[in-house]
């Protein structure tokens, strides 16, 4: 099976969920003469270097200045542009801001559908089936896209969930792509910054999260200086969120993120259905709660009940204490 | 200028999730349903832009069961003036790419020059129609919009990305807009407003009406979802309490380094 994968960049760097997407095609088409990546930007020629060894024999590039800010109208012509070369049997993306903006229109484009957001994904016998979570990770389907009848079939899947793999050091060639950017309907003027340089948190490894009972917004501080120790990101639950204690970008749950770190830190969080629903799949969760019957505590590996504005510096301390040994 | 909302009634965000026996689909009889909280941002916006002169008329669109309307109503007692059901009856499961079809032929006929949803539907966080909407129709689209200002045949636009990051667009109308929360404060209904909006203009259409056949689309559906499942239950965690606090903490970053090799 031919497999396209969707290299993502913003400004000018390349996004670890890029070479998830391209390892996890490499892995699928099982040969790399059947795996394709693609990269779309201005001045991203150089990048293409950096997705070689990944199992993909070739990168198609498209590179122009009316790239550089996203934009979804000229985004997709390019990607369609690389499928039209490739004819891939399955196109993969990561399902960001940009491959989820990107895919619902290439599959109406190439008559074809579209799996969002899958947690697993296999390939046998030309078949394409997968799990995806629903209603916020309250249940999780059996998902499958049937009858392409030769269409490129199109999927994206969540951050953090595929395993990076460089088999090699492999080269790759590389293939310009022109594409063609004069519809003008839909202009990007600029993207602003946000206030935190950190990971985003749908891609963070390592979140510490807190909910109302912090009390402030300026409480959250706290756990600002206890995340950058561990190079954690903060994030908040609905109710903190709600109270106006943090901005909505920094909301986990179910009308706000789907995280899935490695490490998530809930602080002063009860655990409503609506918060477990977007962390609940992170690897190990800790709890720290005043309240031992806190919903929270069911899902947690780990859990102190106990006050979390004493425990936090103290979680602080240890962790600095531990990470200095190792320096 | 006319904006049409696409609106998709949704399980209860508090609710709990009732199956059919086959595992195929929601238990609708068994599950409340409200307007997706997305979609509820979406109208609050287009009736802004109606009181500020911007919009002559809010025309609500969602494909769903008659079983329904009453989140339909719900919607209409916000302030829309009328709506547009599509019967979902014999083809409840179409696709995304399918239920876009349908819907694009709807908004064609009303030929609005904006067309706002929510950024996403809470039951299959799919993100998918409203996009494939503006692909059928051929037009623009903005989805995750925080920030929107209509100025004539253009509007600017501001969508959130990752890492709290924002993009900010001008676009030329018509255009598909999919509402974030951070967009505005969605207003209350009241009861005597649901009453009123019962008496409000509400069109019941067949995928017949808007020339398809619902069994020959369901038929063409390429996208299966089957055997919903709750999420694998985890183990009992270690939780400790009534230690001195220092303790406590000591005991789970030791955990966190030599059991679970996460620090």
């Amino acid at each position: 099976m031919k497999v396209l994968a969707l290299i993502e960049q913003r400004h000018g760097k390349l996004r670890s969920s890029g070479f998830e997407a391209l390892s996890l095609a490499a892995k699928l088409a099982g040969n790399s003469a059947d795996a394709a990546g693609v990269l779309i930007g201005s001045n991203v020629s150089g990048l293409a270097t950096e997705c070689a060894g990944y199992g993909a024999d070739k990168i198609y590039v498209a590179d122009q200045p009316e790239l550089g800010l996203y934009n979804v109208l000229h985004y997709a012509k390019a990607l369609e542009q690389a499928i039209k070369n490739f004819q891939p049997d399955l196109v993969i993306a990561t399902s960001s801001p940009i491959g989820r903006d990107l895919l619902p229109r290439l599959a109406i484009r190439f008559d074809s559908e579209l799996l969002t957001d899958l947690v697993a994904l296999e390939v046998s016998n030309g078949k394409i089936t997968g799990k995806k979570p629903m209603f916020a990770g309250k249940t999780i389907a059996d998902v499958e896209l049937v009858e392409l009848s030769g269409k490129p079939g199109f999927v994206s899947v969540r951050p953090n969930i595929f395993a990076i793999e460089k088999p090699g050091n492999g080269t790759a060639s590389v293939e310009k792509l022109t594409v063609d950017v004069s519809d003008n309907r839909l202009k990007t003027i600029e993207i602003r910054k946000g206030a935190s340089e950190k990971a985003d948190l749908t891609e963070a490894q390592i979140i510490i999260s807190g909910g109302r009972s912090l009390g402030s917004a300026d409480n959250f501080k706290i756990l600002q200086s206890c995340a950058d120790v561990i190079g954690a990101t903060v994030g908040a639950s609905r109710a903190a969120v709600d109270a106006g204690f943090a901005p909505h970008s920094m909301q986990v749950g179910q009308t706000g993120k789907t995280v899935n770190p490695s490490l998530y830190i809930a602080c002063g969080i009860s655990g409503a259905i609506q918060h477990l629903a977007g962390m609940r799949t992170s690897k190990v969760i800790v709890a720290i709660n005043s309240d031992e019957e806190a919903p929270i505590f069911s899902i947690a590996d780990y859990g102190i009940v106990g006050d979390i504005f004493k425990a936090i510096p103290l979680m602080e301390a240890k962790f600095k204490e531990l990470l200095g040994h190792d320096a | 200028m006319k904006a049409l909302v696409l609106i998709k009634p949704t399980p209860d965000t508090e609710a709990k999730i009732m199956l059919t026996s086959d595992r195929k689909a929601i238990d609708h009889a068994s599950t409340k349903f409200i307007i997706n909280p997305y979609d509820e941002f979406a109208i609050e916006e287009a009736l802004k832009l109606k009181e500020a002169g911007k919009l002559t008329e809010v025309v609500l669109c969602t494909f769903t069961s008659q079983t329904n309307k009453e989140v339909v109503v719900k919607g209409l007692a916000m302030g829309a003036d009328r709506a547009i059901i599509i019967d979902n009856q014999g083809c409840e499961s179409l696709d995304s790419a399918n239920v876009a079809r349908l819907l694009a032929a709807a908004v064609k006929a009303e030929s609005p020059q904006i067309i706002l949803g929510g950024k996403q539907a809470i039951d299959d966080d799919n993100m998918h129609v409203l996009t494939m909407v503006a692909e059928v129709l051929g037009l623009p689209h903005v989805n995750v919009v925080t920030k929107l200002e209509v100025n004539g045949e253009t509007a600017k636009v501001e969508r959130e990305v990752e890492g709290g990051q924002t993009e900010v667009y001008e676009v030329k109308l018509p255009v598909v807009l999919g509402a974030h929360k951070s967009l505005n404060s969605p207003r209350y209904t009241s009861l005597p407003g649901i009453m009123k909006a019962r008496k409000k203009q509400c069109d019941v259409k067949t995928p017949a009406d808007l020339g398809f056949d619902g069994a020959v689309l369901l038929a063409k559906n390429k996208a299966k979802f089957q055997n919903f499942q709750p999420p694998a239950e985890k183990p009992p965690g270690k939780v400790f309490k009534g230690e001195p606090l220092e303790d406590m903490v000591d005991k789970v970053v030791k955990l966190l380094r030599n059991e679970a090799k996460v620090i």
